[in-house]
C-alpha cells in the first residue's frame, strides 16, 4: 500500500490528535491576528448605541445552556459591558429556558468587575426562569411585572427603579437573542411583528447561515453569528474604549483560524491522495 | 373504535385551533390558553412518569443481566439520586444544611453539568475535522464546488482569512447573503408547504401510520 | 417650590388621531400624528384622558422617529378615551398640547382581517388536497425517486444478513413537531420488515411522547408482522431529555450494540455530527432524514443517504404508495407550484411599481 493509500485509510483518532494541537497551542500562545468588523454585527452595535440618552432599556434573553456557552456567552457578556459603559439600562433575562439563568448569571458577574459604579436595580435588573415560551414573549408586552412578579433575586418588579418605568416593549428599544436553536425567530414572530419591538440575535454559526434571511428582510437589526461575531462586537468596544476583559472570543478565534487552516489543508491533501489513488487505478 | 376515536379528536382540534388562530377576541385567547399551554404542560408532566419509569427498567435490566457497560447505569442511577438530592435536599429537616454544603446544586450544576455538556458539544470539532476528510472529495462538479465554496467560506469566517486578502470576507458575506440565503429559503419554503400538507393530512385522517398500524 | 414650566417655539405635532387597533382582542387604541420638522425635537409625549375628564396624564414618551403609539396599558373596552401629544425639544423646552383627537374606544374583534391572505392561502390548499385525494383513487402517480427511502429496505437486509440489530433514532424533538410524526410514520414500516426478518430494533428516545407512540407503533407493527411475542418494550425506552446527555447515551449504544444499521430519521441539532460520526466509525450503513436545514450538511458528510426537508414528509406516502397519500403529495407540488408562479409574476411586475401581489402576501 502506497503513501497515498495509507493517508487517505488514516486512522481518525490521528487527525483528532491534530486537531487537538492546532487547537491548544494558539490558546498558550495567542496569534492576535486582527479582527475585521462585518456588517451585521454593526449594524447590532450601533443601535445598541443610538439607545445611549433614549430612555429605552436592552432585553438580553439568554436562551441557550451550557453546551453552546463557548460561543455564546462572550456575546451576553460584551453587549451587557456595552450597556454598561453608555450606561443604557439592561434587563437580563434568564431566558425561555431553565438553564439559561445559569448562563444569565455568570454573564453579569463576569462583565460587572470591570464596572464599580453600575447599580442593580438602576442600571440593570436580572430576570428569572418563568415557563411558558412563546406566552411569555406575549406576555411582556403587557406587562413585565405581571410576567415576573419577582427579580431573579425575589425583589418586587415594583420597587425596582428600571422596571417601574421599563414594563412592556414600548419602553424597550430592542430584544437580543442570545440562542443556539429556533427561538429568535419567536421572538421575531411575537414580538416584532406583534408589538413592533426590534429584535437583534446572537447565535451559533451553524445556525447563523439560516438566518440570513431575517436579516435582510429587516427584522433582524444585527447579528453575531458564532464565536466570530462576538469577537467583533469585543474589537469595536475595544475601539470605542470600553473595558473588554479577557476577551474570550477573541483568544478564540485564533485557535479556531489554525483549525479552519488545518481542515482545508486535511481537505487539500485528502483530494491530492483521491486523484492520485483514481489516476493509478485507472491506469492498471 | 380504538382507532376512530383519536382520529376524531385529531379532526376535531385540528379545525378548532385552525379556526382559533383567526380570532383575536379574549375567549378564543382563553381557550388557547387552556387548551394548549396549560393542558399540553399537565399532560407532558404525566407522561414523565412513564418516562421515568421506561428509564428506570432499561437500566434496571441492564445491570441484573450484567450487560456490556452495566456500570454505566449505575452511574446513570447515581447521578440522579445526588441530582435529586441536591435539588430537594435542603428542605429535608435535620439535613438542610449539610446538603446545602456538601452536595450544592449550584456546584454540581456548573462544575459537572455544565462542563459535561460543554465537552460533548466540543466534540463536533474533532468530528467535523475527521467528517471533513473523508467526504469532501471532488468527485463530482457539484462537489468540488461545494469544496470551493467551503473553503473560501471556512478561511473568511476567521482573522486568518482577512489577513491573508482583505476582500475576504466580503466575498463571504455576498456568499451567505445572496447563494446560500437563496437556498435555505427555497428549502424553507418547501419545508413550509410540506408542513401545512402533513398537518392537514394528520387532521383529514388521511395520515394515519403515526397510530400504529393499518 | 415653584416649577417653571418652559414652553418654547416647538410646534405640536398636528392632526392626532387614535382609533380602535384592529384585529385584535381589544384592550388597546393606536394613536398617530403628524411629524414636527424641527431641528431642537427630541421626541413626543402622549397623554391621555378619560372622556368627560378635564386632566390630561402623560402615558408615554417615543422618539423623534416615531409618529405613532399603541397604548394598550390601562384601556378598558368600551370605555371613550381621548388622546393629545406634544413635542418635546432638545433643550427641555415642551410645546403645548396637541388638539386632542375626538374620543375613540376599544373593543375586541372577532376576526383578523389582516390575515385573510392566510385563510384564502389555507382554503386554496385544501381543495388542492381534496381534489388531488379523490382524482388519485385507481391511478398510479409518479413521485420521482428518493434514494434515502430506496435504501430503506437494503439496510434492513444487511442488519439482519450480519445478525445486527438496527438502530432507530427518531429525532430529539417532541410530537407537536412535524418531523418526528414523519419519523414515526417511517418507523412503522422499518419496525414490520424488522419483525419480518425478525431483526432487533432499538429505538432510544428523547421525549416521554415520543417513547409512549413509538412503543405503541413498534409494537402494532410487530402484531401486523404476526409476531407479537417477538415484541420487546425494553427495545424502546426513554433515554434522556438532555440533548447531549441523549447524543451520549446513543453512542455508547452504538459502540456496545454495534448495530449493522443506523436510522436517524427526525428533528435533530447540534448532535446530529456527533451521533452520524461515532455511526460511521462503527461501519454502519446509516440513512438519516431530517427537516433541519442547519444539520442537512452534516447528515450528507457522514451518512450513507440523505432524506432532505420534504423529502421526509413525502415518505410515508413514498412507502405505502397509498392512493391517497400520493395524491396529497400531488396536491403538495401543485402547490409549489402556484406559490412559485406567484412569486415569480410578483417579481415581474414589481419592476414595473405594480405591488398588488406583494400586498396580497403582506403581513402585519
Amino acid at each position: 500500500m502506497g503513501f497515498w493509500d495509507r493517508f487517505l485509510k488514516i486512522d481518525r483518532r490521528w487527525i483528532f490528535l491534530v486537531v487537538w494541537i492546532a487547537v491548544v497551542i494558539p490558546l498558550i500562545k495567542p496569534l492576535g491576528l486582527p479582527t475585521h468588523i462585518t456588517p451585521p454585527v454593526q449594524k447590532l452595535y450601533d443601535f445598541i448605541d443610538d439607545l445611549q440618552g433614549e430612555e429605552k432599556a436592552v432585553l438580553l434573553s439568554f436562551d441557550f445552556d451550557p453546551s453552546t456557552m463557548p460561543e455564546l456567552l462572550p456575546m451576553g457578556v460584551a453587549i451587557i459591558r456595552h450597556c454598561f459603559a453608555k450606561k443604557i439600562p439592561i434587563i437580563v433575562y434568564g431566558g425561555l429556558y431553565p438553564q439559561g439563568v445559569g448562563m444569565a448569571k455568570m454573564a453579569i458577574d463576569m462583565a460587572k468587575t470591570d464596572f464599580p459604579d453600575i447599580v442593580y436595580g438602576r442600571d440593570y435588573v436580572f430576570l428569572g426562569y418563568v415557563p411558558g415560551v412563546s406566552l411569555v414573549i406575549l406576555s411582556i408586552g403587557e406587562s413585565i411585572q405581571g410576567t415576573f412578579g419577582n427579580d431573579y433575586f425575589g425583589n418586587r418588579l415594583d420597587t425596582l427603579p428600571l422596571t417601574m418605568s421599563v414594563d412592556n416593549y414600548e419602553k424597550i428599544g430592542i430584544v437580543v437573542d442570545l440562542s443556539g436553536s429556533s427561538i429568535p425567530a419567536a421572538w421575531i414572530n411575537y414580538a416584532y411583528q406583534r408589538y413592533g419591538c426590534r429584535i437583534g440575535c446572537g447565535t451559533t454559526a451553524v445556525s447563523a447561515a439560516q438566518y440570513y434571511p431575517y436579516l435582510q428582510t429587516g427584522q433582524f437589526v444585527g447579528m453575531l453569528g458564532g464565536l466570530k461575531g462576538a469577537a467583533e462586537y469585543e474589537e469595536l468596544l475595544e475601539r470605542n474604549g470600553i473595558p473588554t476583559g479577557r476577551r474570550e472570543a477573541t483568544i478564540g478565534m485564533d485557535a479556531q483560524s489554525v483549525v479552519h487552516l488545518l481542515i482545508i489543508l486535511l481537505i487539500i491533501l485528502g483530494n491530492i491522495g483521491f486523484f492520485y489513488v483514481r489516476r493509478r487505478e485507472r491506469r492498471v | 373504535m380504538r382507532r376512530t376515536f383519536p382520529l376524531v379528536i385529531a379532526f376535531i382540534m385540528g379545525f378548532v385551533m385552525m379556526i382559533q388562530y383567526f380570532i383575536p377576541h379574549p375567549i378564543s385567547q382563553k381557550f388557547y390558553k387552556i387548551m394548549v399551554q396549560q393542558w399540553l404542560i399537565i399532560i407532558s408532566i404525566f407522561f414523565y412518569v412513564f418516562a421515568w419509569r421506561s428509564f428506570g427498567l432499561y437500566h434496571i435490566n441492564k445491570i441484573k443481566r450484567r450487560k456490556e457497560g452495566w456500570w454505566a447505569s449505575v452511574v446513570a442511577f447515581v447521578g440522579v439520586f445526588f441530582m435529586l438530592l441536591a435539588g430537594f435536599g435542603d428542605r429535608i429537616p435535620g439535613f438542610g444544611n449539610f446538603i446545602v454544603k456538601y452536595f450544592n446544586f449550584d456546584d454540581l450544576y456548573n462544575y459537572m453539568f455544565a462542563p459535561l455538556q460543554a465537552t460533548m458539544f466540543s466534540l463536533l470539532a474533532f468530528f467535523i475535522a475527521s467528517a471533513a476528510f473523508r467526504a469532501f472529495k471532488a468527485r463530482t462538479l457539484e462537489a468540488t464546488l461545494l469544496l470551493v465554496t467551503a473553503t473560501i467560506v471556512m478561511l473568511g469566517r476567521v482573522p486568518l482569512g482577512a489577513s491573508l486578502w482583505k476582500g475576504l470576507p466580503e466575498v463571504v458575506e455576498w456568499i451567505l447573503m445572496y447563494p446560500n440565503m437563496a437556498a435555505q429559503r427555497g428549502i424553507m419554503i418547501g419545508v413550509g408547504l410540506g408542513m401545512i400538507a402533513t398537518s392537514l393530512k394528520i387532521i383529514l385522517g388521511i395520515e394515519r401510520s403515526y397510530l400504529g398500524g393499518d | 417650590m415653584l416649577i417653571l414650566l418652559i414652553i418654547g417655539l416647538l410646534e405640536p405635532p398636528s392632526y392626532v388621531r387614535a382609533y380602535d387597533r384592529p384585529n385584535d382582542g381589544g384592550g388597546a387604541i393606536v394613536i398617530e400624528w403628524e411629524p414636527v420638522s424641527d431641528t431642537l425635537l427630541k421626541g413626543y409625549e402622549i397623554f391621555r384622558r378619560k372622556a368627560g375628564e378635564e386632566k390630561f396624564r402623560k402615558i408615554a414618551y417615543v422618539g423623534k422617529g416615531r409618529n405613532s403609539f399603541v397604548n394598550s396599558i390601562g384601556i378598558k373596552d368600551g370605555l371613550k378615551y381621548e388622546y393629545a401629544v406634544r413635542s418635546v425639544g432638545i433643550d427641555g423646552s415642551y410645546s403645548e398640547l396637541s388638539i386632542p383627537a375626538p374620543p375613540v374606544a376599544s373593543y375586541p374583534q372577532w376576526f383578523k382581517k389582516h390575515k385573510i391572505n392566510t385563510l384564502l392561502a389555507i382554503a386554496i390548499y385544501l381543495f388542492l388536497l381534496v381534489y388531488f385525494t379523490q382524482a388519485a383513487k385507481g391511478k398510479e402517480l409518479f413521485i420521482r425517486r428518493i434514494s434515502g427511502l430506496d435504501h430503506l429496505d437494503e439496510a434492513v437486509g444487511r442488519a439482519t444478513e450480519m445478525g445486527k440489530p438496527i438502530l432507530y433514532v427518531p429525532g430529539i424533538s417532541g410530537m407537536s413537531d412535524i418531523a418526528t410524526i414523519a419519523s414515526i410514520n417511517i418507523l412503522s414500516p422499518v419496525a414490520k420488515k424488522a419483525a419480518e426478518y425478525d431483526t432487533p430494533i432499538i429505538v432510544p428516545n428523547r421525549d416521554p411522547i415520543v417513547t409512549m407512540v413509538a412503543q405503541e407503533v413498534v409494537k402494532e407493527a410487530y402484531t401486523e408482522a404476526g409476531r407479537p411475542d417477538a415484541f420487546k418494550r425494553e427495545n424502546v425506552f426513554f433515554l434522556s431529555d438532555s440533548q447531549f446527555a441523549y447524543a451520549a447515551g446513543v453512542d455508547g449504544i452504538m459502540v456496545r450494540e454495534k448495530p449493522a444499521t443506523n436510522l436517524f430519521i427526525g428533528m435533530f441539532y447540534a448532535e446530529s455530527l456527533i451521533l452520524a460520526e461515532t455511526g460511521n466509525m462503527t461501519g454502519a450503513i446509516q440513512i438519516a432524514g431530517t427537516d433541519a436545514v442547519a444539520q442537512l450538511p452534516f447528515f450528507i458528510a457522514a451518512c450513507d443517504y440523505t432524506i432532505m426537508g420534504e423529502e421526509l414528509y413525502a415518505a410515508s406516502a413514498y412507502l405505502s404508495r397509498d392512493p391517497k397519500l400520493v395524491g396529497s403529495i400531488k396536491a403538495q407540488d401543485w402547490g409549489k407550484a402556484l406559490l412559485m408562479g406567484l412569486v415569480v409574476l410578483g417579481s415581474i411586475l414589481s419592476l414595473f411599481n405594480i405591488d398588488l401581489i406583494l400586498k396580497f402576501f403582506a403581513t402585519i
